[in-house]
C-alpha cells in the first residue's frame, strides 16, 4: 500500500511538470504536403513563444477539412480550396460563421518520363499533355510532342501514362490544369485530389509514381517539384500561358503567384494554374490554412492570429530551405489585412 | 475443432453437478466467466465492426442499392461507385496467388514432414517463420524491385509468345498488374501454408503409418495415400488461412498492382482490389458519399471473405466425412 502512495504521488509529480511546462495547446490537422514546413514553423514558433504549442497532424486534405468543419480540431488546411458545398457545410455547422483561407506557401507539379535514348530535356505544349492523359497522344512521337521537340529523336513507342493511385493535392494541381487548358478534360474527366484517369497506370505517392517511371521504359507521370528536386529526378518544361516554355523552379512558381494576385479574390480561394506572366511556371498551386471565422476560446484566437502574422513576415524566409516557393509580396500584404477578420 | 467440441460437452456435467458458490469458491466458476467474457468480446468486435460499416454505408447502399455491385465506374469527380473491378481484382488476385501457392507449399511440406532429415526440417522451419513475420510492405518492394522487372523482361514473353492466343495472356505488360500482385501474394501465403501443414502431418498418429508400410506400400504410398489424406481437414485450414491473407492485403498489392479500375480478361492487365482503393483514397476523400462509398467497399470485403470461410467450413465439413469413410 505505502508503496502505491510513493508511485501515486511520483506520477501526480511529472503530471505537474508536465502541466506546468504545458503551454496553451492548438490543435491543427490536414495536408500532407506542407507538412514539413509547418513542423518547422510550429517548432521555430514555439521555441519563441512558449506559451503557445501547435500541433499538427498531416491527415490529408480531405481529413483536414472533415474535422475543422466538425470542430474537433482548432484549424485545417488544404492543397485544393474548400468548395461551396464544403463552406456551406462548415456555416450550417457553426450558426452561420465561415471559414477563412490563408495561403502558406506555393508548391508546383513538374512532367517526369523515362524514353530510352532521350536524354535532353523535354517541352510539353498543354495540348501535349493534355492529350498524353487523355489517352489520345498515345506514341512518343506523335507530332503534338514531336513539334515542339524539334531535334530530338522520338521513339515511335506507345506512350504509358503513370498517375498517383493516392489521393493527393498533387492530383489535385495536375487535374485543375488539365482543365484549364482542354476543355475535353474539363468536361470529361474535371479536377480532385481522385479522378477516374482516362488511361494508366496508379503508383502509391510521389515515390510510387517516380519507381514506376524509372522502372519501365516510354513512362511518363507528374510528381511534386520539392520530391523531384530532392532526389535529382529529370523533368520536363512546359509551355506558360505567355507561350513560354518554362523550367519549374521556386522564382517560376512565385511568379505564377504574382501573376494571379492582381485578381485574387477576398477569400484567395484561387487557382493559379496556367497563371499570367512571362516566367510563371504554369502548374503551381497555394496550399492554405483554414482558418474558422470566429474563435470561443479568446486565448486560442490570439494565439493563431500572431501566428499568422509571423508566418507572413519570419515565416516566409524559412521555406526556401526546404524547397517550398514564397508567397509573392502583393499576396502578403492581401493575408495582414484579412487576418483582421478572425474574431 | 471436432475434438474440442466433444471435451467441451464432457466438461459440462462435472462443473453442473456442484452448487454455484462451491464452483465459484474452487475458482471454476471465475474461470468460466472470465472466460466466456473473451469468447463473447470476439463476437462482439465483429458485429460492431459489420454494425459500423453498415451504418456508414448508408448513403451509397441508398443512391446505388445493389448496381454498386455490377457497376464499374468509378469516378470520385462524378459521384458514381461501382465495386465490380475492385471484387473482380480482388478475387483474381487471390486466385492466382493459391494457385501458385498451394501446390508448392503443400509440396514442401509434405518434404519437410515427412521426407526430411528432422535437422534441415527444424532449421528449414525456422526460415520459413521468418518469411511469415516478415512486413507486407517488404514484400512490395521485392514485387517493385525484382517480380516487376522480372515479369516484363522474362515471364511475360515466356507465357505472350506461346500462349498469347488465350485471352488471359494476351495484350502488353507493363510489368504491374493483376499476375504480378498473384505473385507476391503467393510468396506472402506459401509461409502459411507450409508452417501449419507441416504442423498437421506431423501430428497425424504413428500408427497409421506403420500400418500402410506394415500391408507393404512403399514410403510415398503411405505419404501420398495414407497420412496426407488424414491430415486433410488442416491442410484445407492452412489454405484457408491463406486466402484469407490474401484477399485482404493491402499493401503489398498496392504496390505492384498498378491502380486501375478495370476488368480486363488479361493477367498482364493492371487492376485494382478492395484493400488497395481503401488505402490509397480513404485520407483523401471529401464528400460524403465518396467517403461512404469507401466504407462499403470494406463492407464487401468483409462480406467475400465471410462467404468464403463459409464454403470453407463446409468443405470442411464435407471432406472430413469422407475421410472417416477411408479411415473406416
Amino acid at each position: 500500500m505505502k508503496r502505491f502512495v510513493g508511485f501515486a504521488i511520483g506520477v501526480l509529480a511529472v503530471c505537474a511538470i508536465v502541466l506546468a511546462d504545458n503551454a496553451l495547446l492548438i490543435n491543427g490537422a490536414g495536408a500532407t504536403f506542407p507538412y514539413p514546413i509547418y513542423s518547422k514553423w510550429f517548432d521555430v514558433y514555439h521555441t519563441q513563444n512558449p506559451n503557445f504549442q501547435f500541433n499538427y497532424q498531416s491527415v490529408g486534405s480531405g481529413a483536414g477539412i472533415k474535422q475543422v468543419t466538425e470542430g474537433t480540431v482548432d484549424f485545417g488546411a488544404t492543397d485544393g480550396p474548400m468548395n461551396d458545398d464544403q463552406i456551406k457545410a462548415f456555416q450550417d455547422k457553426h450558426n452561420g460563421t465561415g471559414i477563412l483561407h490563408f495561403p502558406t506557401v506555393l508548391g508546383a507539379d513538374v512532367p517526369t518520363y523515362n524514353i530510352p535514348g532521350v536524354s535532353s530535356a523535354l517541352n510539353f505544349t498543354p495540348e501535349a499533355l493534355a492529350g498524353i492523359f487523355l489517352g489520345k497522344v498515345t506514341k512518343w512521337n506523335d507530332p503534338a510532342i514531336a513539334s515542339a521537340n524539334k531535334g530530338v529523336n522520338l521513339p515511335a513507342a506507345d506512350i504509358l501514362v503513370v498517375h498517383r493511385s493516392d489521393g493527393s493535392g498533387t492530383t489535385y494541381i495536375w487535374t485543375d490544369y488539365l482543365s484549364k487548358v482542354s476543355e475535353e478534360w474539363k468536361s470529361k474527366v474535371g479536377k480532385g485530389t481522385s479522378v477516374n484517369w482516362p488511361t494508366g497506370i496508379g503508383g502509391k505517392g510521389n515515390e510510387g509514381v517516380t519507381g514506376s517511371v524509372k522502372n519501365t521504359p516510354n513512362t511518363i507521370g507528374y510528381v511534386e517539384l520539392i520530391y523531384a528536386v530532392q532526389n535529382n529526378i529529370p523533368y520536363g518544361t512546359v509551355k506558360n500561358s505567355s507561350g513560354n516554355f518554362v523550367k519549374a523552379d521556386l522564382a517560376g512558381v512565385t511568379a505564377a503567384a504574382s501573376g494571379a494576385a492582381k485578381e485574387m479574390p477576398d477569400d484567395f480561394r484561387v487557382s493559379i494554374t496556367n497563371a499570367p506572366g512571362k516566367t510563371a511556371y504554369p502548374i503551381s498551386s497555394f496550399t492554405w490554412l483554414l482558418i474558422p471565422q470566429k474563435f470561443q476560446d479568446a486565448g486560442k484566437r490570439d494565439a493563431i492570429k500572431g501566428f499568422l502574422k509571423w508566418m507572413l513576415t519570419d515565416g516566409q524566409n524559412s521555406v526556401e530551405a526546404l524547397s517550398y516557393a514564397k508567397l509573392p509580396k502583393e499576396v502578403v500584404e492581401k493575408e495582414k489585412k484579412a487576418i483582421n477578420n478572425v474574431q | 475443432m471436432a475434438t474440442t467440441t466433444t471435451a467441451l460437452k464432457g466438461a459440462g456435467p462435472v462443473t453442473g453437478s456442484r452448487s454455484f458458490f462451491t464452483r465459484l469458491r474452487d475458482g471454476d466458476e471465475i474461470a468460466r466467466l472470465i472466460t466466456l467474457l473473451f469468447a463473447t468480446t470476439v463476437v462482439l468486435i465483429t458485429a460492431a465492426l459489420v454494425w459500423e460499416l453498415w451504418v456508414n454505408s448508408a448513403l451509397p447502399r441508398q443512391k446505388f442499392g445493389l448496381h454498386f455491385f455490377v457497376t464499374s465506374v468509378w469516378d470520385p469527380i462524378m459521384d458514381q461507385f461501382g465495386a465490380l473491378p475492385f471484387i473482380y481484382g480482388t478475387m483474381v488476385t487471390s486466385a492466382v496467388a493459391l494457385l501458385i501457392a498451394v501446390p508448392l507449399g503443400i509440396g514442401a511440406a509434405i518434404f519437410l514432414a515427412e521426407l526430411a532429415p528432422p535437422r534441415v526440417s527444424d532449421t528449414l522451419q525456422f526460415f520459413i517463420d521468418l518469411l511469415a513475420a516478415v512486413p507486407s510492405v517488404i514484400y512490395g518492394l521485392l514485387g517493385v524491385f525484382i517480380v516487376v522487372p522480372l515479369m516484363r523482361t522474362v515471364i511475360y514473353p515466356a507465357l505472350n509468345r506461346p500462349f498469347g492466343y488465350l485471352p488471359i495472356f494476351k495484350g502488353p505488360s507493363y510489368g504491374v498488374g493483376f499476375m504480378t500482385a498473384g505473385i507476391v501474394l503467393a510468396i506472402m501465403v506459401i509461409p502459411y501454408i507450409i508452417s501449419v501443414s507441416r504442423e498437421v502431418l506431423l501430428s497425424v498418429p504413428r500408427d497409421q503409418r506403420e500400418a500402410a508400410l506394415a500391408l507393404g506400400s512403399t514410403r510415398w504410398e503411405s505419404t501420398w495415400k495414407v497420412v496426407v489424406p488424414f491430415a486433410k481437414t488442416g491442410i484445407m485450414g492452412s489454405i484457408f488461412l491463406a486466402l484469407a491473407r490474401a484477399l485482404g492485403e493491402t499493401m503489398a498489392v498496392t504496390m505492384v498492382i498498378g491502380n486501375t479500375p478495370k476488368i480486363a480478361a488479361s493477367l498482364f492487365a493492371p487492376g485494382y482490389s478492395i484493400a488497395a482503393v481503401i488505402a490509397n483514397e480513404f485520407t483523401e476523400a471529401t464528400g460524403d458519399l465518396y467517403l461512404q462509398s469507401l466504407i462499403a467497399l470494406g463492407l464487401v470485403l468483409f462480406l467475400l471473405t465471410f462467404i468464403l470461410n463459409g464454403l470453407a467450413r463446409l468443405l470442411i465439413v464435407f471432406t472430413t466425412q469422407k475421410g472417416s469413410e477411408v479411415g473406416g
